[in-house]
């Protein structure tokens, strides 16, 4: 939009680094932003509505949907994404997810596995109902959820014999 | 998106081999058709109608080209080939010209360099229109009591079945009139693509998300007026699909965008435009009636069936066979009168969805069998246990059924499984009826149970040769295959290097990307790929396997006929001679390519009769659900099945079929339903469209009955559609149970529970 007068320069901290944002319209979400500007397309939009929890990022220590919040609004906040997750060798979440057959289109995977690391990050122990409730948010289309909790079920179990 | 497969274990068939790209999807690395892009990209958009039925009396498009960043804007005008595309009948206008004939009807499209800017440019384009009353009858289209809404008419097919003695009659009959509600597939990864245009104008490459490539390929050459070899398809990333990208979508869009540009073409819906750019589930209202002996024994079946096809024919006439060939269910039947109607209306297209025409069949056939065992005063499994259909049974089509068909043996071991334990005296909030709403009262809380039993047919039917090619080489111990098969989260690509390591023991198996530079893999749809494609694999590495065998046998002065592979070695049966696969394919290239077709089938006659259908798979469901009859709420406590799976290849990805089509089937039985009025979808969004959640979702308890098909390439029946049919009529069976109601509807209102 480079005859468009609505826009703005401002910074992001995303993954630990601090992130510019040039010549953006100041009306893109978060979503947008991460995915068509900093070069973070594993956040994914399904709904633009925060119904089905694909865009998961974690803002500030909590979960947002990326496409509820306005990118300039974000600026200040600490936000990881699924790139931020590893660096090289997979976490325990996502070698569960593999494993345990929880991916199957994998459009819903990148906002599942940062939700359950939000989840297992605060509630180290959770409940079956808390697991459900929790991951209530993230939609999946493909597995019936069943293979999914089998995945948390095994992590939960791993960490606890650490 | 080549990968490579590398694992220790030896991932051959019948293991559950994990995903190859699982790896990038978790981590978020795995490029979806939506986060492909290309230097000097823009953006398209696309203008739809928001009228049902309408005649357009003018477009102006001059503000909106006027809009700065704005490149083009397209409508019907600018087709340079035809006008129109479709799976079956070509009826479907690429844009608009002079009529609209659903809510969200293509009528222009625009290219511009943002999607903030597409959104300004469509809403500065003009269209002035002349509304007129939407024709959303099916009835009034049968009847012909309406004015063609298209040049086709308003009858998309109309099939009959008469079958043995139309005069029999029983001393019990039972009947009923059924409906089924608009279901949408709802896969997360939104309809998206990458159109490129070729430097000289003379053609396009394109990314996308799609079922079926070479389909695709044809139909935008078509439109294009370009031949199809200058149409190049590459696979992007598919995020679920459940047979709604088995039409056209963007397609066409995006490369007129791109040609005329010149410039590459990013085009994804929104979830709103998605819900008006797919196809749907066909509703349907279906009259049963079944005569019976007094020991429960089916002796007719009459059936009207009435499927809404909406604007455009899409596949209903496919989908209106399998509801009319389906209607008695997987028993026995000598007897049968039924009519099929699929007709045109002004509501959206309907078409392929996960169980094509056999799942509002099913509704109606089940509960048919549940009235019939109340009638005869048997249980529901024994009345579906007397009338348990057998290999070699003929259908109301004169079809034998000549696959295997363990009919009996799903019910039964259906029945084997543990009942779920009765709610405790104070319950999970969260586990009651209602779930997070907390308004579910203890006290009002009614378990029930029912049953759904089903018969599905695989690949496609009424002579289609929906074949399967694949290219296998081998070179250094390394195997590379090829095809076109679109992988869609179903697994494939983890199926096909299960098959290289079986049939020539190697272990590292490297997928090239899906397009279309390789003869046609057909759809990823009528659970065909593990069949089809699993075949076209199968049958080019045994070729390979000829080859190398005829390689070492000659170096080695051999039968190669005496040669076979044993884990990763090659074997003399009849001497000493061990070698590896890797040693004896060093230094050498082997390549051969295979094409994998089922056995002919034949169209229906007028009376319904023909070996129209290929195979049928099996399957049982036992649903177990705690209802709160004072606010008409369910919850979904258990899914008991045993499925008809042939042989299970991947018994991970087996029962990732099975849990994901349970809560697809939950889905139609409770939750999921496109709502219109007078032609006006009411509900395009994840807000207002409910979809199971994690605290939906039953406890599933799978049973895997194994008995090899023989005609199967690889002794498995396709696994992805069988799950989502049963599992819905078994759901409402089981709100009757609980609540005495009639439950005549699917998905199953609060108001029809409590009202």
């Amino acid at each position: 939009m480079r005859t468009m007068s609505e826009t703005q320069i401002y910074s992001l901290r995303v993954n630990g680094k601090l992130r510019d944002v040039t010549d953006a319209w100041l009306g893109e979400s978060l979503l947008y932003v991460l995915r068509e500007r900093l070069g973070l397309p594993g956040s994914k939009g399904a709904c633009e509505q925060g119904e089905c929890g694909s865009c998961t990022v974690v803002m500030d220590g909590a979960a947002v949907c990326s496409c509820l919040v306005l990118a300039a609004s974000a600026v200040g906040a600490d936000i990881t994404t699924i790139e931020g997750l590893t660096e090289g060798a997979l976490t325990d979440v996502q070698q569960a997810f593999i494993d345990e057959g929880a991916v199957q289109c994998g459009f819903c995977t990148p906002g599942l596995i940062v939700a359950v690391h939000h989840l297992l990050d605060s509630t180290p122990r959770p409940s079956e109902m808390e697991v459900k409730e929790a991951l209530s948010g993230n939609i999946c289309r493909c597995t019936g959820y069943g293979r999914i909790f089998a995945a948390v079920t095994r992590v939960i179990e791993q960490r606890a014999q650490q | 998106m080549s990968t490579s497969v590398v694992r220790t274990r030896r991932d051959t068939l019948g293991t559950s081999a994990l995903r190859p790209d699982g790896g990038a999807k978790v981590q978020g690395s795995f490029a979806f058709s939506s986060d492909v892009w290309a230097d000097n990209m823009l953006w398209g958009a696309t203008l739809r109608s928001p009228h049902p039925y309408a005649r357009i009396i003018s477009i102006d498009t001059s503000e909106a080209i006027k809009i700065a960043g704005v490149e083009t804007v397209l409508t019907a005008e600018d087709v340079p080939g035809q006008l129109t595309y479709g799976l079956i009948d070509s009826d479907q206008p690429v844009f608009a010209s002079g009529v609209v004939r659903y809510m969200g009807e293509p009528v222009a499209a625009v290219a511009a360099d943002h999607p903030e800017t597409c959104r300004r440019a469509l809403a500065a384009i003009r269209v002035e229109y002349e509304i007129f009353e939407p024709h959303v009858n099916p009835e009034d289209s049968i009847s012909g009591s309406v004015p063609p809404i298209h040049p086709n008419g308003n009858l998309l097919r109309h099939q009959r079945i008469v079958c043995g003695d139309t005069t029999v009659t029983g001393p019990v009959v039972v009947e009923c009139e059924y409906e089924i509600g608009m279901q949408d597939q709802a896969f997360l990864g939104l309809e998206a693509a990458l159109a490129i245009p070729d430097s000289d104008g003379g053609g396009v490459e394109m990314i996308v998300a799609t079922q079926w490539l070479h389909e695709d390929r044809k139909q935008i050459a078509l439109c294009l007026g370009l031949p199809e070899e200058k149409i190049r398809l590459t696979l992007g990333g598919v995020g679920g699909a459940f047979g709604a990208r088995e039409d056209i979508s963007l397609q066409v869009h995006a490369s007129l965008l791109a040609l005329r540009t010149g410039r590459p073409i990013k085009m994804q819906y929104s979830r709103e435009e998605s819900f008006f750019g797919h196809v749907h589930r066909h509703p349907a209202k279906i009259w049963v009636r079944h005569h019976a002996s007094n020991d429960g024994m089916i002796l007719k079946i009459e059936a009207r069936m009435v499927f809404d096809g909406g604007a455009y024919a899409s596949t209903s006439a496919a989908v209106l066979i399998n509801a009319v060939t389906h209607i008695q269910g997987p028993y026995r039947c000598a007897n049968a009168v039924v009519d099929g109607f699929a007709a045109r209306t002004n509501n959206p297209p309907c078409g392929a969805m996960r169980g094509f025409g056999v799942v509002q069949a099913c509704f109606a056939h089940e509960s048919q069998m549940d009235k019939l065992a109340q009638a005869c005063g048997l249980s529901p499994v024994e009345i579906r246990l007397r009338n348990a259909m057998r290999t070699g049974d003929r259908l109301i089509t004169g079809q034998p059924v000549e696959s295997v068909a363990p009919v009996e043996r799903c019910i039964r071991e259906t029945d084997a499984i543990a009942l779920p334990p009765q709610m405790t005296s104070s319950p999970h909030e969260l586990s009651l009826p209602g779930g997070s709403g907390r308004t579910a009262d203890r006290s009002h809380i009614v378990r029930g149970i029912g049953w759904g039993v089903s018969i599905k047919n695989l690949m496609y039917s009424e002579t289609f040769d929906d074949y399967a090619t694949a290219r296998c080489r081998l070179e250094n111990g390394i195997v590379t295959l090829k095809f076109a098969t679109s992988e869609v989260g179903q697994g494939f690509v983890t199926l096909a290097p299960q098959i290289a390591r079986s049939v020539l023991g190697v272990d590292t198996v490297i997928v090239d990307p899906m397009d279309t530079t390789i003869g046609s893999a057909g759809s990823t749809s009528a659970s065909r790929q593990t069949w089809m494609s699993g075949g076209a694999v199968d049958g080019a590495c045994r070729l390979v396997r000829e080859r190398l065998f005829e390689h070492v046998a000659l170096q080695n002065n051999l039968d190669p006929l005496q040669l076979e592979i044993d884990d990763t070695d090659i074997i003399d049966t009849r001497g000493t001679l061990r070698i590896s696969v890797s040693k004896a394919s060093a230094g050498v290239t082997f390549e051969e390519t295979f094409e994998h077709h089922h056995r002919p089938t034949e169209d229906l006659d007028e009376n319904g009769q023909g070996n129209c259908h290929v195979a049928f798979a099996f399957v049982a469901h036992r649903a177990v659900v705690d209802v709160d009859t004072e606010l008409g709420l369910v919850k979904v406590v258990q899914i008991a099945t045993a499925q008809d799976v042939g042989r299970a290849l991947n018994p991970l990805s087996v029962l990732g079929q099975i849990e994901g089509g349970i809560a697809q089937g939950l889905g139609l039985a409770v939750m999921e339903e496109i709502l219109m009025v007078n032609g006006i979808v009411k509900n395009p969004s994840f807000t207002d469209y409910l979809l199971p959640t994690a605290l939906d979702a039953p406890d599933v308890v799978a049973v895997l009955i194994e008995e090899p098909d023989p005609q199967a390439p690889l002794g498995a029946k396709g696994v992805g559609e069988p799950p989502c049919i049963s599992v819905t009529p078994a759901i409402a069976a089981a709100i009757r149970d609980a609540t005495g109601r009639a439950i005549t509807r699917v998905p199953v209102r609060p108001s029809d529970i409590c009202l």
